[in-house]
């Protein structure tokens, strides 16, 4: 192999015979790990299968059209117990996703904030971020989730003596209760109107953008868009004759009816992981922020940018670089730490499909192995968004 | 999370796959670890639950007992594993336990497609509502609109979507993992009623803060037939635990008790002679010996006596015998005989 790497005569170096080309040499024995590896899940699949045929426990995925007969708490899509085992699949499937996406969206909020308190140069502000972050980092974080949902329950008072806003907000230890909107006939006008807004506002901040590259003039863009995204879809709400009417939630025997509600049991489980998971972001865009040279804030003071500017536009960018790696792992772990949803009773995919259908279908090997692949879809998806991102981040060398 | 979900997979499946002639002859097995290894609930007083010595009681518990009585000659030898209701029966059917003592309802679909079967009962039950008394109500027609908290996995959440259709009427299930976190969220008022087999509605009051807080509604929605569960294709440990359990309460139809035991050896009576060995070869049809009832009911006791110390007029509980009786006592409880 060196010798027809260091070849120095000039000509064109001889091809080895084929077992002996390292790069056909090792796609060759890739091709026989794959097929060696994909044989074993075959033959221990096939191995279960038939053990379980023999031992009398039914397989496969009929399961998935049979009615289910258990009520869930809560749901995005429509579901009663006469839908199906499939549909209880996606209905904790979507609740799975919501706590997660909300979780994230939150906890990198968060996270950013008390990550830049941590640095500040006031002695209370930057304390306090400490003392949030040491604390809650070294909890674990079920006690967390037990604790906020048994604080939510405790502080919140009964159905009858609900905290309530005028006749539209209740808020009681069934949850938090808000009026459902419901559209009539026309409103896809308003809808419409909002995304000609949107286009509008994103062409404007092009052309702005331009414009002051060019001029150096600016443009009020921030109000323009405002008032563009008021003024549009008001007009077309209007002139359709204000489809849109409320369903407000009333008092019944128990509890309340009707209307929105958000239970208690999403509350404490967006509220706990978002609070944990922000702990460790803090972290994350600490030591992101600090690994930016010093000398890239004092260039940005020399060109008489001030302390927000400098921030947003000179290190928060750099430091994206060294954040987002370690960012797309905790937000992996929120998601995957939603499962801890079922000690509370919030009706997520592991305690929907996984717990209950689980157990009235006794088909454990199907849906464990169904969970396990949503897991990794998820994670996986995540993980390519954010490697794209980092891409896009990372320093363009010139 | 990831770790537990392969476990159960693993458990479920790689187990399942390699371990499929270990179900063959749990006889053996159970005698080569010298113990029986007991699926119980994770603590439900008066079925299975750890004492202050940190010894498991229970009247599922002692079926458990009476097995290892009967097979190794000491009730003592019994190990536990508690188990939610959702974990119980793939760990049956992965071989980490021998028999599931676990407040069970025997139904049509556990028993077929499962690859298990039930044993026996050892208590009839039904399902029950337990109530917040501060609501004021009398009777389940008028729980409509009501938040329940159930435990997830359960024959429970099917009979209350049952229930609730057939009234016409709706409600909003809570579902949790364990008892105790149930019992939590109904203590918090989560919910404005708690739901399960009415045994255990009886036990999970005695464990909460204020007791007269909640009252047990008069209906029952449901049959629950509770009993022991082994794997299918076992025939001769099915057997052992189905006999064992029908001398349990033969026992107790004979008026054989932990303390006449040893008198009634040198009774008249054939069917008494036959269960306490003295005489044919019951024993021996089991694959054991002749004094394997005789050890049951000297270390465990009858029926009645296991009834009475856990559920029963002298525990806590206070549950009287009603449809448990023996059938000759006006219950249902009915062992074909011993011969
Ligand atoms: N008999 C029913 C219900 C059994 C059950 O799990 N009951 C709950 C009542 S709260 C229980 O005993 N839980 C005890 C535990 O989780 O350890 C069944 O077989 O599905």
């Amino acid at each position: 192999m060196a010798d027809h790497q260091t070849d120095q005569n000039g000509t064109a170096p001889s091809k080895p015979p084929p077992w002996n080309d390292p790069v056909i040499r090792s796609i060759a024995f890739q091709i026989v790990a794959v097929i060696l590896v994909g044989y074993f899940f075959y033959y221990i699949l096939n191995n279960t299968l038939s053990n379980m045929e023999s031992r009398g426990i039914t397989t496969g995925f009929k399961f998935l059209d049979t009615e289910a007969g258990f009520g869930i708490l809560m749901s995005l899509i429509e579901y009663d117990e006469s839908h199906t085992y499939g549909r209880t699949f996606l209905v904790g499937l979507l609740n799975t996703l919501m706590v997660s996406v909300l979780g994230i969206i939150l906890a990198t909020i968060i996270g950013f904030i008390v990550g830049i308190m941590r640095l500040s140069n006031n002695w209370l502000i930057s304390k306090i971020a400490t003392v949030y972050i040491e604390v809650l980092r070294n909890i674990p974080l079920l006690l967390q989730i037990f604790f906020w949902y048994i604080a939510v329950l405790q502080a919140l008072p009964g159905p009858r003596q609900s905290m309530r806003i005028g006749d539209s907000f209740f808020l009681n230890n069934r949850g938090l209760y808000s009026p459902r909107p419901i559209f009539e006939d026309g409103f896809g006008m308003v809808v419409i109107a909002i995304v000609i807004a949107i286009a509008a506002i994103v062409y404007i901040k092009r052309w702005a953008h331009r414009r002051q590259e060019i001029t150096g003039e600016q443009f009020p863009v921030f109000w323009t868009s405002l008032g563009l995204l008021i003024v549009l879809p008001g007009l077309a709400f209007l002139v359709t004759g204000m489809p849109l009417s409320w369903e407000y939630s009333e008092l019944k025997r128990f509890s309340f009816g009707g209307g929105m509600r958000i239970i208690p049991e999403m509350m404490a489980l967006l509220w706990a992981l978002t609070m944990y998971t922000a702990a460790f972001i803090a972290e994350i865009v600490r030591s992101g922020i600090q690994a930016v040279s010093h000398g890239q804030t004092e260039a940005a003071r020399a060109l008489g940018l001030r302390n927000g500017p400098t921030l947003r536009l000179i290190i928060i960018p750099q430091a994206m670089r060294v954040i987002i790696p370690p960012l797309t792992s905790q937000y992996l772990n929120l998601t995957k730490n939603s499962s801890l949803a079922t000690a509370i009773g919030y009706p997520d995919l592991v305690s929907v499909f996984m717990g209950t259908t689980l157990n009235q279908t006794g088909q454990a090997v199907e849906i464990v192995a169904m969970t396990m692949a949503v897991y990794l879809t998820i994670s996986l998806s995540i993980s390519f968004v954010m490697n794209w991102y980092n891409r896009k981040m990372a320093l363009v060398e010139r | 999370m990831k770790s537990k979900m392969l476990g159960v997979l693993v458990a479920a499946g790689t187990a399942v796959a390699f371990a499929a002639t270990a179900s063959a002859a749990t006889l053996d097995d159970v005698k080569k670890k010298g113990h029986v290894q007991c699926g119980v609930n994770t603590g439900v007083p008066g079925f299975a639950l750890p004492d202050s010595k940190n010894q498991w009681t229970g009247l599922d518990v002692d079926v458990c007992r009476a097995v290892a009585a009967a097979v190794l000659g000491d009730a003592g030898k019994v190990k536990y594993t508690p188990l939610t209701a959702k974990e119980r029966f793939t760990a049956l059917q992965s071989g980490e336990i021998d028999i599931l003592s676990r407040n069970t309802t025997w139904t049509h679909t556990r028993d077929t497609s499962l690859g298990l079967n039930f044993a026996g009962v050892n208590y009839y039950d039904g399902q029950g509502f337990l109530v917040n008394k501060s609501l004021g109500v009398k009777s389940a027609k008028e729980l409509d609109g009501a938040s329940v908290c159930i435990q997830a996995g359960t024959t429970t959440e099917l009979n209350l979507a049952d229930y609730f259709k057939q009234n016409g009427m709706k409600y909003k299930a809570v579902v949790f993992d364990t008892s105790d976190q149930t019992r939590q969220g109904f203590e918090a008022n989560r919910c404005d009623m708690l739901t399960s087999d009415a045994s255990q509605l009886y036990a999970l009051r005695t464990k909460m803060k204020n007791p007269n807080g909640a009252i047990v509604l008069p209906e029952i929605i449901s049959k629950e037939p509770l009993g022991p569960v082994v794997r299918q294709g076992d025939d001769q440990w099915f057997n052992i635990v189905r006999w064992s359990m029908n001398a349990w309460i033969n026992a107790e139809e004979l008026g054989i008790t932990s303390g006449n035991a040893d008198k009634m050896k040198g009774s008249k009576n054939p069917n008494v002679k036959r269960l306490l060995g003295t005489s044919g070869d019951l024993g021996q049809k089991l694959g054991l010996d002749n004094a394997w009832a005789y050890r049951i009911v000297k270390q465990v006791g009858n029926y009645s006596e296991s009834f009475e110390r856990n559920v029963g007029m002298s525990s806590p509980l206070k549950i009287a015998r009603g449809v448990n009786a023996l059938w000759n006592k006006g219950g249902i409880m009915y062992a074909p005989p011993i011969r």
